[in-house]
């Protein structure tokens, strides 16, 4: 499934402009600790988290990620978008919980 | 002239909810001296009303106290803030209990004791210090580099409320001053694991009596002064770290 389809599944926003890549989500992490996902994140997942600072985009590069999914209503400050934007990482945003968009993004991948 | 000062720049205080009960300025003075330390940084988490106590306790004992806190960020990262008098670290303490939601509870956390330098209780801070200010990591540096303060990333190497362990990395704009890692961390595998362009610094962040001073920082330096500090991190002027 990609990144497009999920996001019309799930209801989320699209916080960048620069419109999404029709990437294969491969899975999702779901943490707040960026180390952590450095370490296991896996490539195409989606990361789920509410941590806003402007690193997650960097992580998101590193590891080949499919886009961020901000949780709870979050959302990055401009200067982070526009940085997203720049460099090709999709963001997104929900105002649901990481455990709620969680548990559907599983249900959607796991049980297409 | 210039001479070597061991300096422990964080230790907190009762006013702490981890910390120990015994943990009063006064016993953290006698402490320090007792070990032969000649620096404390008092760093209270988001809090700094220990700080005239400890230094008053300070003057008596022959040890200088830098009154601090360690900041905690919006990301949850914990940030050292250290300056020369009170004054600032008043300013900043306004700051962070504006940005710092909550209410302690005492049954959960523990009791956060504001004593005075004979260990005579004044009162109990109400607020959730134990928490999270809503300011951002590099608001905060901004605020204590303003202020003349020493910024220090709290215990990088810790999984939870470290720089590394929140961020994965040091973001680039973050001005700093130092890092600090934690006692059982040694400076060469911390190098090792970390290639820093920032100094490394030691500390106890003891919460227990015996803990101050178990790990220290060696400074080589014309007297005390954050700006002497700085100039040992920046090794200027012949000041540097003793490793």
């Amino acid at each position: 499934m990609t990144v497009t389809e999920v996001v019309e599944r799930l209801g989320l926003r699209v916080l960048t402009s620069k419109g999404i890549g029709d990437i294969e989500v491969t899975g999702g992490y779901t943490c707040d600790l960026l180390s952590d996902v450095m370490a296991n994140g896996r490539m195409g997942n989606l990361w789920i988290t509410m941590q806003t600072h402007q690193n997650v985009l960097a992580v998101a590069r590193i590891k080949d990620l499919a886009g961020i999914v901000f949780v709870n209503g979050r959302r990055p400050d401009e200067e982070t978008i526009r940085k997203a934007n720049e460099e090709h990482v999709t963001v997104l945003g929900t105002d649901e919980s990481a455990f709620s968009i969680s548990g559907q993004l599983y249900q959607l991948l796991e049980k297409p | 002239m210039l001479r070597n000062y061991k300096a422990d720049l964080h230790v907190h205080t009762c006013l702490s909810p981890c910390a120990e009960m015994k943990m009063s300025p006064a016993a953290i003075v006698k402490r320090a001296k007792a070990r032969g330390v000649h620096v404390l940084g008092i760093c209270d988490h988001n809090s700094a009303e220990n700080a005239p106590a400890a230094l008053e306790a300070a003057r008596r004992y022959g040890v200088h106290v830098l009154p601090g806190m360690e900041v905690t960020s919006s990301e949850e990262v914990h940030l050292l803030a250290l300056f020369d008098a009170l004054e600032p670290a008043g300013e900043l303490q306004e700051i962070v209990y504006r940005h710092l939601p909550g209410e302690n509870d005492e049954e959960v956390f523990g009791m956060q004791v504001v004593v005075n330098a004979d260990d005579e209780v004044l009162g109990f801070n109400r607020k959730l210090l134990i928490g999270a200010t809503t300011l951002r990591l590099e608001e905060i540096a901004e605020i204590i580099r303003s202020k003349g303060g020493l910024a220090v990333a709290a215990h990088i190497d810790r999984e939870s409320f470290s720089l590394i362990g929140q961020l994965g990395f040091i973001p680039d704009d973050l001005i700093l001053d130092a890092l600090e890692i934690s006692p059982d961390l040694s400076y060469g595998e911390a190098a090792r694991r970390y290639n820093p362009t920032l100094p490394l610094i030691h500390s106890s962040d003891a919460h227990k009596t015996e803990e101050v001073g178990r790990c220290c920082t060696t400074f080589f330096l014309e007297k005390v002064s954050i700006e002497e500090i700085k100039k040992a991190l920046r090794e200027q002027e012949g000041r540097r770290i003793v490793r």
